[in-house]
């Protein structure tokens, strides 16, 4: 076990916790924001607001997919410390952890059911940069939001599923953002 | 001294209580399940808000709590009082500096605005309760968007009363797609619902469900193209401050019957006659 995968949880986990989380709400209720968080130092290749929303969100119930790179003993080692998360298959997860291509196709992620559409997977993607790029419409949005997303097609067809779907949050150094299922993007 | 976690709750309780926030989040107006904790204080009591509200309070939070509008009545000062001690949180009875209010049957009159978060106690959280009684067939019927009930149950009150006579919990359709109880807001409140620019959260501890309106969400009372949806109140200015547009609870001021209608929402009101408002025939 290396010395960093005991340190960078949130010095005080329960109130680390409920900052982050009020970080992860406000970027989900207002899809196109950019939220600040932090109190968490995870190994690399995971960003500090990575680490944050897994030690928020992850438990031993929550089933984590590590995608690409992602999937290395620094990351799994720090997760299975700091939050008892089983690791699985893209197929059974509940949190899917990775870069935009390696999370790719979305089309084997779990994406809830018609009278559970809540047990779908949430994709926490790790960008290299926030811009403006895409326009949003949709609920927790005034008129119009923007947001840099990976790609426009993906989300499209992912709001097609609705209320079923999959939702998104992304990293970036020390902040976040995130583009439900409801949010119609062009 | 009594030790306890901050804002009451364990951490993995908060954990699950916030993923499934988030969920309701991105399905507006659905009903999430949780696995509702005992809490220190009775059902009736609002456990499911309580709970909400332990899994968002920040201790840089200020936290304000109103019962039907009232800021102190029993039930709005022990909840309030409780988050001060667990979660170390400022409170106040003023809206505009809250930045989390609890709320038993009551939407603020002054509106909301970005950065603020409306927690609903929910006694009931299924609008199809009573006209279908068994989880697994209501679940079906939001499913397959099934509500043609819940338009005649409406529609009986129009030939039976020759309105709409639903006057609290008046339901809701939530951007064109799932039904919702609003809780036991009276249909004043109604309109206040959507396109607001706080983030409303309902909590409903004994029925253990969790739902969401993120900001600026549409959100569509039921009606009739023959019988639009109104917004009804008592047709009297308040008696304390005048005010016009406002909600109001009918008292019985002496023993003589004598009535008095004012605010419901006593920050309101109070906040009204400092700046000067007084009713124009009060003596
Ligand atoms: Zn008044």
């Amino acid at each position: 076990m290396q010395a960093n995968t005991l340190s960078g949880g949130f010095a005080d986990p329960a109130i680390g916790s409920a900052h982050a989380f009020r970080s992860v709400m406000e970027a989900m209720a207002r899809p196109g924001t950019i939220q600040d968080i932090e109190g968490a130092a995870p190994p690399a290749p995971l960003s500090p607001a990575m680490g944050a929303v897994l030690l928020t969100l992850c438990d031993t119930e929550t089933p984590i997919y590590l995608a690409g790179d992602m999937d290395c003993e620094a990351a799994r080692a720090w997760l299975a410390f700091h939050t008892g998360a089983p690791f699985v298959g893209p197929a059974h997860c509940m949190f899917a952890v990775g870069k935009w291509d390696a999370l790719a196709p979305l089309a084997v992620y779990p994406i809830g059911t018609s009278e559970y559409p809540d047990r779908s997977a949430t994709l926490i993607v790790e960008c290299s940069e926030f811009a403006a790029g895409a326009t949003l419409t949709g609920p927790g949005i005034k008129d119009q939001a923007t947001l840099s997303l990976p790609e426009v097609e993906a989300f499209q067809v992912n709001r097609t599923l609705f209320p079923l779907g999959l939702d998104f949050i992304f990293t970036c150094g020390e902040r976040l953002a995130a583009l439900p299922r409801s949010t119609k993007v062009s | 001294m009594t030790e306890y976690n901050f804002a009451y709750l364990d951490e993995q309780t908060k954990r699950m209580i916030r993923r499934a926030i988030l969920k309701g989040l991105a399905i507006p107006g659905y009903q999430v399940p949780f696995a509702s904790r005992e809490m220190p204080m009775p059902y009736g009591w609002g456990t499911g808000g309580v709970q909400v509200s332990a899994a968002v309070l920040t201790p840089k939070d200020t936290f304000k709590v109103i019962d039907q509008g009232a800021d102190d009545t029993t039930n709005a000062v022990s909840i309030r009082t409780f988050f001060q001690r667990t979660a170390g949180v400022a409170t106040t009875t003023t809206t505009s500096d809250a930045t989390v209010i609890q709320t038993r049957h009551r939407i603020p009159e002054e509106p909301l605005h970005e950065g603020q978060i409306l927690v609903y106690q929910v006694p009931i959280p299924e609008p199809l309760r009573f006209l279908e009684p068994r989880e697994s067939e209501t679940r079906k019927m939001h499913s397959l968007e099934e509500y043609g009930l819940m338009h005649v149950k409406l529609y009986e009150d129009i030939s039976r009363h020759g309105h709409i006579a639903t006057s609290y919990a008046y339901p809701v359709k939530v951007e064109g797609r799932y039904v919702m109880d609003p809780s036991p807001i009276p249909k004043f409140d109604n309109p206040k619902l959507g396109d607001m620019a706080a983030i409303q959260l309902f909590g409903a501890g004994r029925e253990q469900r969790i739902y969401a309106l993120p900001p600026y969400t549409q959100v569509v009372s039921l009606d009739f193209e023959d019988h639009p949806f109104e917004a009804s109140k008592a047709d009297h200015p308040c008696g304390m401050c005048g005010a016009t547009d406002s909600y109001l609870d009918e008292l019985i001021i002496d023993d003589a019957g004598g009535r008095m209608f004012v605010c419901s929402d006593t920050d309101y009101c109070e906040v009204r006659q400092a700046a000067g408002h007084k009713r124009k025939d009060a003596a």
